[in-house]
């Protein structure tokens, strides 16, 4: 039980054969990760100070990048280990406790959800999957440099829209070739909202931005097919991140498996 | 040509791909500390942060 200073942070759910040694871990606010056993599983916890993961504490560290991007990285880095024993279900970001005694009846109150998703996750991987309309080329400019220089501008320009436009449309398109190919892979498919160009890092525009739970025999299959599509659509780049925690097929009705 | 970013382990990962998984991913359950976090969009606040911190780099890159 968590002294009242203290509360407990929920990383993960196991079965209880893939808990990590006791001093193996250092958690999210430099907190030591230990399991909690009820109904055959184990839920993955740590203890976090109350000053600063309470309530109002957290609503205001969340809006912090440097804390945000500190406490996200603790909270992948324990998954992460977890799920190297075996299959592990994720919890979102900041889900806290007040004592152990709460998450334990939270444990036993939904195992049997637990347990349909650690044998549902158990012999597969997240797959990320982003894609982005490909640079445009130059401009064609009929007429050439020897226009008058203001018009010639305005009709460079103009052209530089139609074709910034129109290769945005073939990606677009070419994304959607994409997410069906991938997704007939897959066990499961999810998408996210395509990232802003400047949250992504990348001046082009994203088009696709989504994550595919693939079964573990299938993961070169995956790959290959990621190449191949590479090749075959020339007006987007595409990007392959994994393997994940499978993040996006524990949470919401969208994400459930039941989707395809 | 495809980028390969091993998600194990590594600081490569980037930071806007964790923070879609790590906050619209995982398992939502009302923590009894953040019952009432839950009931907002977790997502929106936080990314706020990261938006606020890029939206210079953006506005200097983006003549779109």
């Amino acid at each position: 039980m968590a002294a009242e200073s203290r509360c407990v942070w929920l990383y993960a759910v196991t079965d209880d054969v893939a808990v990590p040694a006791a001093d193996e871990l250092t958690g999210v606010g430099a907190g030591v990760v230990r399991p909690l056993r009820a109904a055959g599983l184990a839920a993955i916890v740590g203890d976090v100070e109350r000053r600063e993961f309470g309530e109002a504490a957290l609503r205001r560290n969340l809006e912090d990048l440097g804390w945000l991007e500190r406490t996200a990285r603790a909270h992948h880095a324990v998954i992460e280990a977890v799920g190297t024993r075996g299959p592990a279900v994720p919890m979102r970001l900041a889900t806290v406790y007040n004592s152990d005694a709460g998450v334990l009846t939270m444990l036993r109150d939904r195992a049997p959800d637990f347990r349909a998703a650690l044998s549902r996750l158990a012999a597969c991987c997240e797959w990320g999957v982003k894609a982005y309309a490909a640079p445009a080329g130059p401009p064609e400019d009929p007429e050439g440099p020897a226009g008058r220089p203001g018009t010639a501008y305005l009709r460079q320009r103009r052209a530089q829209l139609t074709s910034r436009t129109n290769a945005r449309q073939e990606a677009t398109a070419g994304a959607q070739v994409v997410h069906a190919e991938l997704s007939g892979l897959s066990v499961s498919a999810r998408l996210y909202p395509p990232q802003a160009p400047g949250l992504s890092g990348q001046a082009a525009p994203m088009v696709l931005n989504a994550a595919y739970l693939v079964a573990k025999e299938r993961a070169g299959e995956f790959a290959a097919a990621v190449d191949g599509l590479t090749r075959r659509h020339r007006s987007m780049r595409l990007g392959l991140t994994g393997p994940w925690p499978a993040y996006s097929f524990v949470g919401g009705p969208d994400a459930d498996g039941a989707q395809r | 040509m495809t980028e390969l970013s091993p998600a194990i382990g590594d600081q490569r990962i980037a930071l806007v791909d964790l923070l879609d998984r790590v906050l619209a991913g995982g398992v939502v359950i009302a923590g009894e500390v953040t019952l009432s976090i839950a009931e907002v969009d977790l997502v929106t606040v936080s990314l706020r942060a990261l938006v606020t911190s890029v939206s210079a780099l953006a506005e200097n890159q983006d003549d779109r």
